[in-house]
Parts: structure tokens; sequence; C-alpha cells
């Protein structure tokens, strides 16, 4: 059974009513100026309070009886055959109860899994491991793409050439489009292999009871890992349970049971005991994902009026031994351009397998991309937002850049006076997109017991992004209770399926099914309450924690009372997310400004300040919304001026495994940030709400990038912008 | 980490004679040797607590002007000494500079002239370098832009400590206290070059500890500035940093000059050229410039740290201008 309902869609300036198709039992999608009383208000995290205190279950803190500590040892060499692994030593140390091989034929990065124990206490663990004699034969090796991209490099995989072949788009003609510019650049572009640098590391506490394994995870995807696990030990799902009730970060590095997960459960089986099995920082820099290095050779050309013409992308990127590093994707969506191609090369070396990282291929297609635009307006003369305006697609973004330059004072900025003594400021502005609009899957139960309090139970889990509260506000808004009756309860495959956290799906996700699940629950309220109240259930309203009559608001019980007449102990329903019915647009634009100050005697960027402009639908909580904007940003920092994965040519060996070496944007390095929302009420589901994760990250590392360029009159071509690469393009101007 | 007792001496002697046994370690903040312990660098069987000594965390102030500094004084109690910041800002400044406030609230004055080097070699437990006895020093071939760009050789280390230069400047001294008694040392004698001895950082023997800092007053007149470069303004290491202390009598003539830059050699290095530069002449920007110049004439940068040439350049100048009291640019 469906229905159609009439919503008033789009934005400020962009509204249009539209007609969508919707099951009989989904809630009226939320439409253009709904009136909201939870929805919509700062909310401080639900959990704040219990992270701040320490008192957060994390898989870190998680402490079994007879609980035994595990541990790995990895190679130390970038590419080797491995002969013979002997545990023997090792598996007599006194401590000891289980030590497993877990190499291959060969390694093909230093920090790959070889073995692994499980003892008493960590400590003994690792002497555990140094007892562990394994004969490696080293093979030549590769760590450099440059390197690994000669033809006499050495190969990373005996099988194939390092590099693959390339994935191509191709749009319009790109030579008939050059012919027709009146500007063009071309230039190389390279970015730097970033790590997540998630602040608990990867791990898990694993536990058998039979032929039941539970496992706690520092995961972004419970049911992934549960899955991964059943297959690994022919379990059927249901006997393995995943729990991760609270996760220190994921950046896209932790869908599934990664080695250190089996491993933790291998040793747990193997031991007849719990195994908590936690990774060190260095374990976590080489060994569990990256955002890949990439090299853009780009050329773009545009009319006299900056309307681009057309743009060439030749890109080659890596992920060390994995793939996944290509980065043309916001060649193709953020700006119109009639002619394009696009040819991404994958490049092997010997270097810890990508993961995907917020927004994967985004932060490094828009680095080159916006660098590559702001040279192109300075050939033409033309004012760099007036650039992107020319050739913008969204009108959503355009009225993104309006606000956005009022907020900033682009126009006075950008023309200011760039020197004071040593300091040479500078402006950049780049834009953003992304689809943040989720998928179906996602089951969602809502439960009231007899107390008045209600529990929404959903097997996803909260990244850090603020899951927990923004599930709790939307059966809230739709129940009409106050925020504090409503618990959120998550991270357990025990709760209704939930996607992963992953591909800014959470909030759009969960919230549709959150919300139809609360919907079910009021209607089994209502019919519950209608005889007390002597009116039929579609006659009634809650709001305020109180059930009235819509025409008589008199008449009224509160829901507590109203929670006293459940029978048996409580009264649940569920929902789930109806699969995204059409509405107004699942596009997110966005876009993003940024001033530095660059020292040209040091080379010493310090980025000031941020204006951030986004939609994301409705936006639940805004000042969890902030905090994404906040962080996109910061991340944002930390790849522009400082991140860099740096492996020694000498050894293969990672030289800054470690948050002393390894740079990481802190207090001081940190702009200040003010994020503007454009409302937009798309209603593709019953929420409207889209994720913001990525689409806050892709511009912050381009904007940077502009503005450096401005400040010294000369483009900075390579990430990070170092002070040795800033000095070295100041020398050159 | 290996496993460890801590064991807490009944006095200085009996400290001093427990270090002097193999395989042990002073415990003072604990920074730089947790870092150790954890990275598998140092593996000692007890580490023997100085903090059990009473007396050693306070600063004195003793006849003649004379500041003593207990070797258990943290950085940010140096920091905010009246009597240090009114004295000596330079040294102030460079305690306030390290690291974080939680570190210099744990970390003290001697470790953080005794702690080992940062460098990426040094630091990884898979590679034997020069340092840990093996035959090549792989900042030469290797990955080397936060390295040594003045004195190094065969080791290509920075010398880590903050403070040094600013008390090098100083004309500090230390007294070194062993199981055969106490002997003083210049701070700038202190530090051994890789030239000498490429596995360690300083001249402390067996059992020997830092038991006191002592800074002379100033000369008349003399006022200091401290300054670094870091590419990360929150908890980093400096590219460079350089300390001036200058005395400029009534027509502007410098009467007493120290130079000494940190970072940028695997000890903290002092500049006499600078300093030969500045004295007698009438200090403005031209000069501070040829101060600079020379400070850093004898550098020999590696493949990718000559950027760090210019940046020492600008901390010496700028030094240089602060403590003189000039405006560097007009803003």
């Amino acid at each position: 059974m469906a229905r159609r309902v009439t919503l008033r869609l789009g934005f400020e300036g962009g509204l249009r009513d539209v007609v969508v198709t919707i099951p009989d039992d989904e809630p009226a999608p939320w439409q253009w100026g709904e009136k909201f009383s939870v929805v919509g208000v700062d909310t401080p995290r639900l959990d704040g309070p219990l992270k701040a205190a320490g008192r957060a279950p994390y898989t870190y803190d998680i402490q079994l009886p007879g609980m035994l500590h595990g541990a790995i040892l990895r190679s130390p060499y970038p590419h080797a055959r491995i002969r013979s692994v002997d545990l023997g030593v090792a598996r007599r140390l006194d401590g000891v109860r289980a030590a497993l091989d877990r190499s291959g034929a060969a390694v093909r990065f230093a920090g790959q899994e070889v073995a692994a124990v499980a003892a008493v206490t960590l400590e003994i663990a690792r002497d555990a491991l140094r007892l562990v004699k394994v004969d490696y034969a080293p093979m030549p090796f590769v760590t450099a793409m440059e390197d690994a991209m000669r033809p006499d490099a050495p190969a990373v995989f005996e099988s194939g050439a390092n590099v693959g072949a390339p994935h191509i788009n191709e749009i319009g003609n790109v030579a008939a489009g050059f012919e027709t510019a009146a500007a063009s650049v071309d230039a190389v572009y390279t970015t730097p292999v970033q790590t997540h640098v998630s602040l608990e590391t990867h791990g898990a506490v694993a536990s058998w009871n039979g032929d039941e394994l539970t496992v706690w995870c520092s995961t972004q995807g419970i049911f992934g890992v549960r899955d991964d696990l059943a297959v690994h030990f022919s379990l059927p799902p249901e006997n393995v349970r995943v729990i991760t009730a609270y996760l220190g970060g994921g950046f896209g590095s932790k869908f599934g049971a990664g080695h250190e997960v089996i491993i933790a459960a291998e040793l747990a089986r193997m031991a007849r005991a719990p195994v908590k099995l936690m990774l060190s920082r260095a374990e976590e820099h080489v060994a569990t994902g990256n955002r890949p290095c990439s090299q853009q050779h780009v050329r773009i050309g545009a009319a006299r009026d900056g309307a681009l013409t057309a743009i060439e992308l030749e890109q080659h990127g890596s992920g060390g031994i994995g793939g996944g590093s290509g980065s043309a994707v916001p060649y193709l969506a953020l700006y119109r351009c009639p002619n394009l191609r696009t040819r991404e090369r994958n490049v092997y070396i010997n270097a810890g397998p990508a993961s995907p990282m917020r927004a994967p291929g985004w932060p490094q297609g828009c680095f080159a991309l916006e660098l590559a635009i702001d040279e192109l307006a300075r050939k033409l003369n033309l004012d760099r937002l007036e650039m992107r305006r020319r050739n913008n697609p969204s009108p959503v973004r355009a009225l993104e850049y309006d606000i956005g330059a009022r907020a900033f004072g682009w126009d006075q900025r950008a023309r200011a006076p760039k020197a004071r003594g040593p300091i040479r400021r500078g402006v950049g502005v780049a834009s953003a997109a992304w689809h943040g609009i989720g998928a179906s899957g996602p089951q969602a139960q809502c439960v009231a017991f007899r107390d008045g309090r209600v529990a929404v139970r959903i097997g996803t889990q909260d990244v850090g992004t603020g899951t927990r509260t923004i599930i709790a506000m939307v059966a809230a808004e739709e129940l009409g209770v106050p925020l504090q009756s409503v618990t959120a309860e998550i991270g357990d495959t025990r709760y209704l399926f939930s996607l992963p956290s992953g591909g800014s799906m959470t909030a759009p996700s969960t919230t549709p099914a959150v919300r139809q699940a609360a919907a079910h629950l009021k209607g089994k309220l209502l019919r519950l309450a209608a005889p007390a109240l002597g009116a039929a259930p579609e006659d009634l309203v809650i709001s305020d924690g109180v059930v009235r009559v819509r025409a008589e608001p008199d008449r009224a019980i509160e829901f507590a009372d109203l929670c006293r007449r459940i029978p048996g102990d409580s009264l649940a329903a569920d929902g789930e997310h109806v699969p995204n019915y059409g509405g107004y647009s699942t596009a997110q634009a966005g876009c993003q400004f940024a001033g530095v100050e660059v020292d040209i005697e040091t080379g010493i960027v310090r980025v000031t300040d941020f204006v951030a402009v986004h939609d994301a639908g409705v936006i639940v909580d805004p000042l969890t919304a902030r905090s994404q904007v906040n962080g996109g940003i910061i991340m944002g920092v930390g790849f522009a001026l400082f991140e860099d994965r740096l492996i020694d040519p000498q050894t293969g060996l990672m030289v800054n495994p470690t948050m002393d070496d390894y740079k990481l944007p802190g207090v001081l390095d940190t702009p200040e940030i003010r994020a503007y929302f454009v409302e937009v009420a798309n209603g593709i589901t019953n929420t409207g709400v889209l994720g913001m994760g990525e689409a806050v990250h892709v511009a912050a590392t381009a904007a940077i990038g502009c503005a450096v360029a401005d400040a010294i009159g000369a483009p900075v071509r390579d990430l990070p912008l170092t002070p040795d690469r800033v000095l070295a393009a100041i020398g050159g101007v | 980490m290996k496993q460890f007792a801590v064991v807490a001496p009944a006095d200085l002697a009996s400290a001093t004679r427990m270090l002097a046994e193999p395989n042990r370690s002073a415990l003072a903040g604990g920074v730089d040797l947790l870092d150790m312990l954890k990275q598998e660098l140092a593996a000692p069987a007890e580490l023997v607590n100085l903090k059990a000594l009473g007396g050693l965390d306070r600063i004195e102030s003793v006849p003649g002007g004379v500041l003593r500094i207990g070797p258990l004084v943290t950085l940010n109690q140096l920091a905010a000494a009246p009597a240090v910041r009114e004295r000596h800002p330079a040294l102030a400044d460079s305690a306030a500079q390290a690291a974080t406030p939680q570190v210099r609230n744990l970390a003290t004055v001697g470790g953080n002239l005794a702690q080992r080097p940062r460098c990426w070699y040094f630091r990884n437990p898979d590679i034997v370098c020069l340092k840990k006895g093996g035959t090549k020093c792989y900042a030469v071939a290797g990955l080397n832009r936060y390295h040594a760009i003045l004195g190094g050789g065969p080791s290509f280390i920075v010398h880590p400590s903050n403070l040094a230069p600013a008390l090098i400047a100083c004309d500090a001294s230390l007294a070194l206290n062993g199981p055969d008694g106490e002997r003083k040392i210049a701070v700038g004698d202190f530090f051994t070059s890789p030239k000498v001895d490429p596995r360690r950082e300083n001249v402390l023997k067996p059992g020997e500890i830092i038991a006191a800092i002592e800074v002379p007053a100033p000369p008349t007149g003399a006022r200091s500035a401290y300054l670094e470069a870091r590419e990360k303004q929150s908890f980093d290491w400096p590219l460079a940093a350089a300390v001036a202390i200058l005395a400029l009598n009534r027509a502007g003539e410098v009467v007493h000059a120290r130079i000494v830059m940190g970072a940028v050699a695997p000890i903290p290095w002092r500049a006499p050229s600078a300093e030969k530069i500045l004295l007698g002449a009438k200090l403005d920007r031209a000069l501070a410039d040829r101060a600079a110049e020379a400070a850093l004439a004898g550098a020999a940068p590696l493949a990718h740290n000559a950027y760090k040439i210019p940046i020492a350049r600008a901390m010496v100048r700028r030094a240089i201008l602060r403590a003189g009291g000039v405006a560097d640019e007009p803003a």
C-alpha cells in the first residue's frame, strides 16, 4: 500500500512542490518550514559526560576474567620470502598460552603480520615475540611511487606489473576543448600518503563460549565484523556477537574484521581464554590502512570569460600493496566542463595497504583541481571566486558562495595588501560536493517502558559523529517526548541490523528507520490512549510529553501516565529505512574559505580562519554538525601542512610512526572556524537527513593550498606545504 | 617494555653508587625515559628514582646573583619563576616553548639537558644506527629534513634540548655529582660532539648525575631573547632556535654578546663569529643581518635540510634585534 504526498521542498530561493510516493506506514517526510521541537536545537552529545569522565567503555577498556593479552610479530623487511617460522621457544616461555604462525610465502611491506602470541601479560607476549625465529630471505623492494613506475623497478607482486591499467573517464572532445581555450594551465600536483590516526587504535577482545564467539571490537561496522568472523570460523552469523559501545574514531579504516580481530579470535580459541589485542600506535600507522598518495598531471583550459573548455588528468596513485588510489571524482563532479578526460592508474609499492579514508580520492583531487583553477584564474585575470561561480553547476552552492563570501569578507580580503613585515596574508576558496544519501537496510526498534522511558535500539555504531545523540533526538521528535526520556542503545549485533558507518551514510540511513519505528510506537501508544481519552487514535497528538486530543487540548494525559497502562513490561515497534523515494535532490554542495599567514623568512604557514558553508538536508543537531565541520577542517589542516607517511628508502621502514614524528595539528594550529548551514528540504526519506562527515573535509586542504599560493604569489603544488617547499616556491618567484 | 624495578636512594651518594652499576637508569620526570622504554631502546633492570631525594627541585638565589637551579625543577617551574623571568627571560622562554603544558609539568631541567636525541632513525627499534653501535648514520643517505646543518658527522642528530642554548648563552655551569665526588663544568662543555663519540651526547660518566645548574647574574644592562621556528605551533620540536644575549652601551654599541643556536647541530651551537661581528659595533638591522649571516656561514646541509639555513638565520637575526630592542621590519 502506498500513498502520494505533496511536499514543499528545496531551499531558500529555490522551493517547489514535489509529489512523492511513500508506503502507508511511513510517516510523512519532513519538508520545508517543518516546525521541530527537538530537531534543530543545539544539543550536547548525550554521551559527552561519560566520555569526558573516562567512564565510556571503549574496546580498550574491556577487561574479562582470565583475559590474556595478544601481540603480533611484524616483518622488519619491506619485501622478503619467509623460509620458516619457528614458534617453539616462544611457546615455551612462562606465561605464554598460545602462538600462531600468520606468515604466507612472502611479506610485501614492513609491518606485515608474521606471527602472534597470547600471554598472561602484554609484556610477556612482547618478550615471546622476540623469541620467534623467522628465517627471512630479503628481496629487492621499492617504497617510492616514482621509483616503482620505472621499468626496471623491483616487482612488488611477482605476478604482475607495478603500474596498473588506466581507469578512464571521457566526456566530449578534450583536444577540441583546448583549441577553444583562451588560457590553459599544465602542471603536476602531488599529495602524500596520509594515515587515519584514529585515537583508539584497531583491536578487539575475543571471548569464546563453546561455538559462540563474542567480540568487543573497535569497528565502524559491527555486522561486517560479525560476518567476516562467521565466514572465517565457519559459524552461523547468529553465533557471533560483536559489540562496539564506544569507538575512538575510524575515518574509513575500520570496516570488517582486520588481521588483528581474526588473530585475537584465533588466539582465544587456541588458549581457551579471552584475548585482548589492541595495536600500538606504530602498528596502527604501518598496517591498518592509509589514504593513498597521488601524482596528478593536470591540464585545464578556459575561455576568456572563465568558462572551462577542457580538463585532462593523468593520475598515478599508490595505496601500497593495495589499490583504490584514484582521485578523479572531483574533476567529474565539482564544475561544469564539456570536454574532460581522466586517466587513473594504481601503482604498487612495498608499503601497507590503503583503506578508505574520509571521502576517498576527493581531498587529493580537490587540491590539484582547485589549485589549477586558481592558476588559470590568475592567467585570465579573473577573481577566483567569480571563476568558480561561472562553472558551478549547483544552485545550492551558488547560494553558499554568496553566504560564505559575505561572512568571510572575500571581496575585501582578496584585494587587501598582503605584506606585514615578513608575514604574507592570503585567502583561498574551494568547493565541496558529496552524496551522503544513505542506503536501505537499517531497521530500528523503539521501546516504551512502563516508567515512561523510551529506548531506541539499532545495530549502528557511533564513529564519533554523534550518532547516538541524533538518533535519540529523532525518536524524541517523532514521539513528542523530551529528549531526556530517550536512550539510544547502539553498537551491538543483537540489535536490529544497520549499515557500517562510512560514506556519510549513517545519519541518512539510520534516522528514517528510527523515525519510522518511533512513528509505529506512537501509533500503538495512541491506540492505548484512545479509550482513556475517549477519542479516536487519529485525533490524538503527543507533544512535550503530553498526549492530547487535537481539537480539545485540555483533554490530556501525561506520556508517563499513559506508559503505566502498557500491559506487561514494555511496548515495542520496529521501523525500517524505506528506499529513497525521489524528492528534491540527493546532491550536496558546499564551499570553504581559508585565510593563511605565511612567514616568508621561515616558510611556516599558519591557517588563521575558515568559513565553511554546507548543506546536509535537515540538520538534526547543529552542535554535532558544527563539530563535524571542525573535525573535517582540522583534518584538512593536517593534510595541508603536516601529515606525511615517510618511508626510509634504505630500509623500507616508516620513520615517523609515532605521534611525535607524524605531525597532527594541535590546538595552536587550529584556525578560527565559522560554519554556516543552508537548509535544504530534500524529501528523499522521511527525515531528509544527509551525512556530513565527508562533505566537510573534501575542500579544506584545497582552500588552504589556494590561500598559500595567494599569499606568496606562487603555487606550492606538493603537499604537505612544509617550510622547505614554501621557501623553494618563494625563491622561484 | 621490559619489566624493571624502581628503587629509591636514601641520599645523593647512594643514588650515584646505584647508578654506577650496569643496567641502571636515572628516573627524574620520566618523559624521555618512558619513550625510550616503550620503544625498547633502553631496557634497564632498575630505575633509580631521583625524586626520592629531597631538595633537588628548588630554584635558589645564592650570593653574587647566582641562581642555583635543582635538576628536578620542572620546565613549567623554571618558566614561571620570577627570578628567572626577570634576570634570564630567554631561559624562561626556552622552557615555556617546549612541548606542551602537560609535558612541561613533568619534564625536568636535568632531564632536558640529558635527554637522548629525537632522530627518527635512532628512535626506530628496527634500525641499528651509529648511535646504537651500528656502522652508519642512516640520515646521511636517508630522510634528513630535520637533521644537522652544522657540526654534523659522523652522526647528524640535532641536540633536542630547548634549555641548553639559553644556559650556554647565560654562561651557566653544571655541578655533576658521581661516585668520585662533584665536579663543575660549563654547560657548553657538557655536550659531546659525535666526532668525539657518536654514541653519546654528553660527558656524564657512569653513575654521574646533574646535581645543580648554576646561572650567574647577567652582565649589567644585558637583555636576552629566545626564538624558535616550529612547523607546528602546538607540541613540536624546533626546526631552528636562537638565543641572543646582548648588552649595549649608551652609544648603542654592543659590549656583550652571546649567540647560541639550537636544533641545528649535534650539540647546542654557539656562534662566536656572530658575536665578534656584534661586539663594539652599533646595533642596527644591517649589523644583525651580518651577524646572522656569519652564524650560518659554516653550514653544510644534507640533501633535504638546506631550508633550515635561512630559518636559523632568521631566528638569529630576530633574536638579536629583539634582545637589542631594535624593531625588525616596519609594521
